[in-house]
């Protein structure tokens, strides 16, 4: 009796020590905010399984709209762009801790994101749309999922959309997995019966992978949603150095280059 | 309800936590942490008593070379799941092998990749354990009359059972840990619901500190339950 008390005294110190060493991570990683990007690189994050906006082809580039457009953003700028992978929950998290001065990743402007970054002029505009099956009748809106099985990706607006219907009726499930690709997968094996998610990445993965299994239904929604570009919140100086190389990309032509390469 | 105050606190240290977001978040979140917690928990017993069986048959057909297809069977077995990582494991079965089957939910068929990787490592305990026993106890057993069955059923097992406690609990406490790799086909165990709340919370140390935590007070009563188990069985 008297060891296990003793035992348990001493599980209670750590645990009370390792929410102190939390503490003090926290607000160590506050004070270090204002250092200056390293001069002339732009260290940009992104979840690259996002076709066609972000992904990676044969010889592990990094390719798709988001990524030509920062390069050229970069360009346009001076700037030397540094790519690296992230999962999608963990951008904003980069950019807080001064891990990245930006990211790119087809995210969409909202106003909790914006709590926690700032957002470029959009660059992008999106919405969201249900795939099924292609067997599938009856579903063509929201409304239609509820009690019904929904994959979406963590931490997307896809992912809010499908958790809204969860909370018009507590049967329905929502399925999250780390990449979108895995929840079309899981609706191609009947896993789940619709995807909710970003139009243009749906609608892409229906005409190249997904082409004889899945099919969109119903109308775009959620279609004031706009893609940013997302920087650490207060970096006034990075989000001038994005927006003035967005401006300058489509005021010579390249941003229609881009898209017409990826979307016509 | 009649309570005498002595004094009136104007700073409520509980309100003033809660004005941390961090802790709000956590505050807020607690219970779909425990559910996590218990799904976790549901996740590695399953994966460790399906683990102790396959383990148990593997092991012992793996300590008999001279029936050779089994002698096979089993060192591919045990090389292949002991070979490849565990992540790896759970996506094949998942997304490549269990659906060929049928249609097999994802905690199922986290429960059958776990269970499956678990009892390689089980078979190679369950086997160093029975060679720990010293070779005479088999001898006296067979010459009793015991068959090489009954022997190692009634005189070997036993004793082994003993020595392999304590890298069965290190097993079970590996195993509680790696189950935060099915979050992937999205079993809503602790780390995806870790994941979840910090991707709408943007609070990394308090939303992974309060995960670590709990995975370590969960690994933590298994040891000492592991403490116990060898103390109980000590036989000096």
């Amino acid at each position: 009796m008297c060891t296990s008390l003793k035992k348990l005294t001493a599980i209670l110190i750590s645990a009370l020590l390792l929410v102190g060493i939390l503490a003090l991570s926290g607000c160590g990683s506050k004070d270090a905010g204002e250092q200056a990007a390293p001069e002339k690189v732009l260290r940009v994050v992104t979840e690259a399984g996002f076709a066609p906006f972000e992904f990676k082809e044969g010889n592990d580039e990094f390719t798709g709209f988001d990524m030509d457009l920062i390069r050229a953003i970069g360009e346009a700028q001076g700037y030397k762009v540094e790519l690296a992978h992230m999962g999608f929950e963990s951008l904003i998290p980069a950019l807080q801790s001064d891990k990245a001065d930006c990211a790119i990743a087809g995210m969409s402007i909202t106003p909790e994101r914006q709590e926690s970054v700032d957002f470029s002029t959009p660059y992008f505009d999106a919405g969201l749309i249900i795939a099924v099956a292609k067997d599938t009748e009856g579903i063509a809106t929201l409304d239609d999922l509820q009690g019904k099985k929904i994959g979406c990706q963590v931490g997307t607006i896809g992912a809010d959309a499908s958790m809204s219907v969860k909370e018009k009726d507590s049967k329905t499930e929502v399925r999250t997995f780390d990449n979108i690709g895995e929840a079309f997968m899981e609706l191609e094996k009947g896993g789940v019966d619709a995807v909710v998610n970003d139009h243009a990445v749906t609608a892409y993965y229906i005409k190249t992978t997904g082409k004889d299994k899945t099919k969109m239904v119903g109308e775009l929604f959620s279609a004031d949603d706009h893609y940013g570009i997302a920087v650490k919140k207060g970096n006034a100086e990075m989000l001038k150095v994005i927006n003035e190389g967005l401006g300058k990309i489509k005021a010579n032509g390249k941003y229609d280059e881009i898209y017409k390469k990826w979307f016509e | 309800m009649i309570q005498v105050i002595p004094f009136t606190f104007a700073f409520n240290p509980f309100q003033a936590l809660l004005d941390i977001h961090g802790f709000e978040v956590v505050a807020h979140n607690f219970p779909s942490f425990m559910v996590g917690a218990l799904i976790t928990l549901e996740l590695t017993a399953l994966a460790v008593a399906f683990g102790m069986i396959l383990g148990l048959l593997f092991g012992l057909l793996k300590m008999a070379p001279q029936f050779k297809p089994t002698y096979w069977l089993a060192t591919l077995y045990i090389d292949f799941f002991r070979g490849t990582p565990l992540f790896v494991q759970i996506l094949l079965l998942y997304f490549g092998i269990l659906p060929v089957f049928g249609e097999i939910g994802a905690f199922t068929s986290a429960v059958i990749a776990c269970s499956l990787n678990s009892g390689a490592y089980i078979a190679e305990i369950v086997r160093a354990g029975i060679q720990a026993i010293d070779k005479g106890q088999m001898e006296a057993g067979r010459s009793l009359g015991m068959n090489y069955r009954q022997a190692m059923w009634y005189i070997i097992l036993p004793q082994a059972y003993k020595v392999v406690i304590p890298p069965l609990i290190n097993e079970f406490i590996a195993m509680l840990k790696d189950t935060s790799l099915v979050s992937i086909i999205s079993v809503s165990e602790l780390t995806l619901r870790g994941k979840l709340i910090y991707a709408s919370s943007y609070e990394p140390a308090w939303v992974w500190g309060t995960v670590a935590i709990i995975y370590f007070i969960m690994t933590k009563l298994l040891a000492m339950f592991g403490d116990y188990m060898e103390r109980r069985l000590a036989t000096e």
